[in-house]
């Protein structure tokens, strides 16, 4: 499989805002506005996702046969009259998995097929391989199943009150908060809780198994972690991972959906291919996709806070729980990462957090882009919100009130020191950008002339650490493959489901050899490139990948030098004065005599010099001790800040986003274009999650919710009419790929400022201090109820 | 005709042996490997599938309509012109400004939902009323979710190209495009799919096969078949009768053809019935009214069908037509029961008949739902008062959708408005009512209590609304559906 030559730089590249275009190509793509490297390809049609890979002779399909009940016994299962459906090639169950029948990314607790038991509704029992859709679905409908039902736990509240539950506490501590809250002048006290979202990638999960020499399988599979389906298949089948090769043509869309959860259909696939020895595909329809996966996960926090009079933040006690659904997939880390972000960008002097992941009869909840971190964030801003509310002071400076700042307020509540702290400077430019106050009273002034429309504008602020957090994860390789008449084709281990990341390591490898991301081609991500990758994964593709990127260039750039001090005709010595840059190798003190890169690569050919580099790179210093909840988990941090003017209708409970101004800092952005376009996309994604985005299940486990007849995703007219999104300006970041900052969850929790803007139109339809207890998703029905409430208090 | 035939990307194409309920997207997909349209949910709620044909529009000539490859069966094309995302990119490598538009604003990411907005773009690039009012463009591209972009820069290309109306070779194409005729007999292993394109043909068809199932735009009856993967032995498609698309203005007010598409209507009844052209304003989403149909969304009688209960309040009848002759019901009898209509075998529903409302009536539709766009209704409602020469109300109409089994009158809340003044003070006298008409139910897209406080509060907002003019129209960048701005009092 082959990606097709990059279309990046046949079109000029726009022009950056506000600036001319420049008149030439310039001498290197970092830090300019590039175009995607597959955007004309997305508009032809011609980009080819796994489910649109023509169809290899002989190529089966498969239908997974699910779990009708939540929890139950499964005391038979007989697929005799299915196995004789025209058509059907094979039915597999538990007993024909050769290998270990688990697919748990972490912990094996992950049936592939149940067996005895069944632990939600749409669990996989076995899988139907057949020639088509029509006879998988007969087949399906053949296959009997006994079960003896059993009781099922639906809610977060009943696996706690219950005892259900796949994790251990993790506590974060510090100073004494309960005397702390004791003495606060004001002491609020509630629960906050944060729904599920469904990824809703427009592509659902699809892998082609192809069945090659030597019982070897070549997958193309549509995941965020290649390396990770590789082994799982590897232990399925139980064979060498050297077997089983697994490549990425491109996702449409992952979100965290691709991380772990694209493998138990890989392996389904790769089972069938084994055995049946022909090509297989599994693609699972939308409705199918989205019963049978798991999604964010839904959080219950108690809180206790303590602030004083004037609004500062004396102590925070919190009760955390995820619902993790039935197995542990990555809750762990998820909850983690929660309580890595209850403080948000505050510094909390007194502390007991504690956060527990729950177990529910309901599909295993996994990574959704924020991977914890909003669940963690939602419940601190809602405090906030309500401290301001409470103390009737300015929402705005409540919040820069308790920011971190010079020490002792630089220490988190994991006992890491807040380092290249741009929040204040951020926020400040964004009060002052977006006109913050003078449009707070031109609302107070609308709302007073208002009877059942009112307006609300919140600020809020966002600081995400980078980083995997279990720390060994944070590495990544790189393959540069350079040929004889100049040109290269760019592997790592980072995957492309959208997010800019392939246009984003040709502009590295690009600026690195000195030539135009013409000449570079990104290939296909595969694990015989690049083995042992982690997830494209915590916002860390970029950071990773790219640095691994550079260190194979550099290698590359370093062997090619004699060569170009060869033909430049100096010294050998004299290398570390020759640059590669505009396609060119040179002299710094010679420009003029410059060498096509071309020329260097044939000569270096002829003279026998390895034209193929490895690149490595692990993030250094970080670690974390989970026992005693202190640590670095986090190489830095991310930051933000958005600002939202909502408007609501006090009858039907409706709202609109009526502009949004966003100030996000990516130190200095390597392509501004799709930095950009990471921002909008992931406020928006937090939007939904916050507002119309709904996962609901029946008290049967049935998910009400399996498409997008009844799960909405923000629409066209639900972003903002008036959308004003900054990169701050100025900010390099020391210590990472040429001073850029990760950039793909961090804006998500932009979005909860549009909570505590609509939490400022509730208020407005009461008298001011009255009670607003929101509940998100932040529906019309909640909203409704919500402006209920604070007009008759 | 018993050949399927139709105009794919420029060339024409016979097949003979195709399922007739085969989808116009597998087909693409799974017999041409025209991979570009993509499925990403089929059931019409994501807009991937987007393709393009060239319908009649209401001045008769030939226009590109973006519709849902996914809902439309392949003999639903016959005759017709159909464009895939493959066909836009000229033989020299040029692209199409709508695709060019799209790259240059970032407007993909992970590009699968980019061929479907692409779609969405090309009938807007040809569109010349696109640009006359602001929520035209959220109209087009509703139907197309993106989950990656945020839609910031597909709304960026889109204000380039849309309207733009290039005399390029699909704007040349366009005159060739025009629809040829629908008739078709199709019979492939037991499925029958039958077009008739005279009424006497119709009822010949039904004499034959009374058990027949209509169908003309598939926007509902297609999900049995992609959701439910259903196989109709049977289907009769109204779609090739030209006289049940008609639109016309009559002595007595207003007939709808039962096959006008949704689309067709809301452009039609703008200036006549706004009311009715408010609502279908948020139905569904382009694609979906440039094939749902009048008649389609009253015989699903679904309880949240939209145009039923701004139909209801506007005093409409239906015209009921068989080999016998016509017959007519009010509107809100011909719903007899949950998703049951008043119906006899071998009678279809021809026409809605719409009375000219009085010189000081007043009409507002209202749908309330948990998104704004390409939604079902929570709660639907149309209102209708007509004022005497004293200020007092001599003709109440109410209808609600979501908050029975039917499309149903609040007839006691109607009762309390009618000889009384049209005043704050009146509304609320009527409302408490509203509990006495309606016991709604809750599920996933709200609860009873909701479904009965936003009924309550749209009455409401109906008086205020329309205190200041009879036929308030929908303003740019409104919060909710009810349009209440001004000072309080």
């Amino acid at each position: 499989m082959s990606t097709a030559p990059t279309a990046t730089q046949t079109l000029p590249t726009p022009r950056p805002a506000g600036g001319e275009a420049p008149a030439q190509e310039p001498l290197t793509p970092l830090h300019q506005p590039l175009l995607h490297e597959s955007g004309l390809k997305h508009t032809s049609g011609e980009a080819r996702y796994v489910d649109d890979l023509p169809a290899p002779a002989g190529m089966l399909l498969c239908h997974v046969i699910t779990s009708p009940h939540a929890h139950a016994r499964l005391t038979r299962r007989d697929a005799t009259k299915a196995r004789a459906v025209p058509g059907v090639h094979a039915i597999y169950f538990a007993e024909d998995v050769p290998g270990l029948n688990d697919v748990g990314p972490v912990i094996h607790d992950e049936p592939l097929f149940a067996t005895h038991e069944v632990l939600f509704m749409g669990q996989s029992i076995g899988v139907v391989v057949a020639e088509t859709y029509d006879a998988c679905r007969a087949a399906a409908k053949l296959v009997e199943l006994d079960f003896e039902p059993l009781p099922a736990i639906t809610t977060i509240d009943q696996a706690i009150a219950q005892n259900m539950w796949l994790s251990e506490p993790h506590v974060m501590r510090r100073g004494d908060a309960d005397a702390e809250l004791w003495k606060s002048d004001v002491k609020l006290e509630g629960e906050v809780r944060t729904g599920g979202q469904d990824h809703f990638y427009l592509e659902t999960q699809a892998t082609l198994a192809l069945p090659e020499e030597d019982g070897s399988l070549r997958l193309l599979c549509s995941t965020q972690h290649p390396s990770e389906v590789q082994a799982i298949v590897s232990h399925v089948l139980h064979v060498g991972r050297h077997l089983v090769t697994v490549e990425v043509p491109r996702m449409g869309g992952g979100f965290g959906g691709k991380e772990t959860q694209a493998a138990p259909f890989a392996a389904m696939a790769a089972l069938a291919a084994r055995n049946l020895r022909r090509p297989v595909k599994i693609w699972l329809n939308r409705d199918q996709d989205m019963a049978q996966t798991g999604k964010r996960h839904p959080f219950l926090t108690r809180y206790q806070a303590g602030f004083s009079k004037t609004g500062e933040l004396k102590a925070l006690k919190l009760e955390t729980y995820s619902d993790g659904g039935f197995s542990n997939d990555l809750s762990r880390a998820i909850l983690d990462r929660a309580l890595f972000h209850s403080d948000n960008t505050y510094f909390v002097p007194a502390l007991f957090f504690t956060g527990r992941v729950a177990k529910t009869h309901l599909p295993s909840n996994t990574a959704f882009r924020g991977f914890g971190g909003p669940q963690g964030m939602a419940v601190i801003e809602t405090i906030m919100s309500r401290a301001a509310e409470v103390l009737q002071l300015e929402p705005a400076e409540v919040r820069r009130r308790n920011f971190y700042s010079e020490a002792p307020r630089n220490v988190t509540p994991y006992y890491q020191e807040v380092r290249h702290d741009r929040m204040p400077r951020l926020w400040d430019e964004l009060l002052k950008s977006s006109d913050y106050f003078a449009r707070k009273a031109a609302i107070e002034t609308f709302n007073q002339g208002q009877k059942h429309a009112k307006r609300g504008l919140a600020i809020t602020p966002v600081k995400f650490g980078i980083s995997f957090t279990t720390s060994f994860l944070n590495q990544a390789g790189a393959l540069v493959v350079l040929y004889a008449d100049g040109t290269v084709q760019l592997n790592h281990g980072g995957t492309e489901m959208g997010q800019g990341l392939h246009t984003k390591m040709l502009a590295i490898c690009a600026h690195e050899l000195g030539i135009s991301p013409r000449d570079v081609r990104a290939m296909n991500t595969a694990t015989d490139k690049v083995p042992n990758t982690s997830a494209t994964a915590a916002s860390s593709g970029t950071d990773l990948n790219g640095a691994a990127v550079k260190v194979a260039c550099e290698t590359l750039r370093e062997r090619l030098k004699p060569v170009a001090a060869r033909l430049l005709g100096v010294p050998a010595a004299s290398t570390s004065d020759i640059l590669f840059a505009g396609g060119k190798v040179f002299l710094q003190s010679r420009p003029e005599l410059a060498l096509p890169f071309a020329q260097v690569t044939q000569a270096a050919y002829l003279a026998q010099v390895s034209m193929s580099a490895t690149g490595f790179y692990k993030t250094p210093d970080i670690h974390y001790d989970k026992a005693a909840g202190r640590g670095k988990p986090f190489h830095y941090f991310a930051y933000g800040a958005a600002v939202s003017e909502v408007e609501l209708s006090g009858l039907t409970g409706e709202h609109r986003l009526r502009r949004v101004d966003i100030l996000h800092d990516v130190g200095a952005s390597l392509v501004p274009t799709i930095d950009r376009g990471q921002v909008e996309g992931g406020f928006i994604q937090g939007v939904g999650w916050l507002t119309c985005e709904e996962v609901l299940f029946d008290d049967k486990g049935y998910l009400l919710t399996h498409s997008p007849d009844t799960y909405k995703i923000p629409a066209f007219g639900d972003a903002p009419a008036d959308f004003r999104v900054s990169l701050l300006e100025g900010a390099p970041q020391p210590d990472v790929i040429h001073g850029s900052k990760a950039v793909g969850e961090p804006p998500l929790m932009l979005a909860l400022s549009v909570v505590a803007a609509l939490r400022h139109a509730v208020a407005a339809f009461g008298k001011p201090g009255a009670h607003v207890d929101l509940k998100m998703p932040c529906t019309p029905e909640a909203l409704l109820t919500a402006v209920d409430l604070v007009r008759s208090a | 005709m018993n050949r399927l035939r139709f105009n794919l990307n420029g060339r024409w194409v016979e097949e003979p042996k195709l399922s007739p309920t085969t989808t116009l997207l597998r087909y693409l997909r799974d017999r041409l490997s025209l991979t570009g349209t993509k499925e990403g949910c089929a059931e019409g709620d994501c807009g991937a599938c987007t393709v393009a044909i060239a319908e009649a529009g209401l001045d008769g000539k030939p226009q590109w309509r973006a519709v849902n490859s996914c809902l439309v069966l392949m003999p639903m094309v016959q005759g017709k012109t159909v464009l895939t995302v493959e066909a836009l990119r000229a033989g020299d490598g040029t692209y199409h400004p709508a695709q060019e538009a799209m790259a240059k604003a970032l407007g993909s990411q992970c590009g699968y939902c980019t061929p479907g907005i692409v779609m969405a773009l090309f009938e807007a690039t040809y569109r010349p009323d696109i640009k006359r009012e602001a929520w035209k463009l959220d109209d087009q591209l509703c139907g197309n979710l993106c989950r990656c972009t945020g839609y910031r820069p597909i709304r960026t290309a889109a204000e380039q190209v849309a309207g733009s109306c290039p005399k390029d070779r699909f704007a040349e194409g366009l005159s060739a495009a025009a629809p040829q005729s629908m008739e078709l007999r199709l019979e492939t292993e037991g499925q029958k799919f039958f077009t008739p394109v005279r009424m006497g043909a119709l009822w010949d068809v039904l004499d034959f096969a009374p058990e027949a199932r209509f169908v003309v735009g598939g926007t509902d009856l297609s999900l049995e078949i992609t959701k439910k993967f259903a196989k109709p032995a049977l289907l009769v498609s109204l779609e090739g009768i030209p006289e049940l698309k008609r639109l016309e203005e009559t002595e007595a007010g207003f007939r709808i053809g039962a096959g006008a598409v949704v689309s067709d209507l809301e452009v039609w009844a703008t200036s006549r019935l706004p009311s009715l052209a408010r609502m279908a304003r948020y139905f569904g989403a382009r694609q979906i009214k440039h094939r749902g149909t009048v008649g389609g969304n009253l015989c699903n009688a679904s309880p949240i069908g939209d145009l039923a209960p701004a139909l209801i309040s506007l005093g409409a009848s239906v015209v009921l037509a068989s080999r016998a002759g016509e017959r007519r019901l009010k509107l809100e009898d011909f719903f007899v029961g949950y998703r049951k209509t008043a119906l006899q075998p071998k009678e279809i529903l021809a026409f809605v008949e719409v009375p000219r409302p009085g010189p000081s009536t007043r009409a507002v539709t209202y749908k309330v739902s948990k998104r704004r766009e390409l939604d079902i209704s929570t709660v639907a409602a149309g209102f209708l008062v007509e004022l005497g020469a004293g200020g007092e109300v001599i003709r109440a109409q109410l209808a609600f959708g979501g908050m029975a089994a039917t499309p149903k009158r609040a007839v006691k809340t109607e009762a309390a408005l009618l000889g009384q003044p049209w005043s704050a003070a009146t509304i609320d006298g009527a409302v408490p009512k509203l509990a006495e008409d309606f016991t709604p139910m809750t599920d996933h897209r709200g609860s009873a209590g909701y479904r009965a406080k936003v009924a309550a509060n749209l009455l409401r907002g109906f008086f205020e609304e329309t205190s200041l003019g009879p036929s308030p129209v929908l303003q740019p960048l409104h919060a909710g559906t009810v349009q209440t701005y001004g000072p309080v009092g």
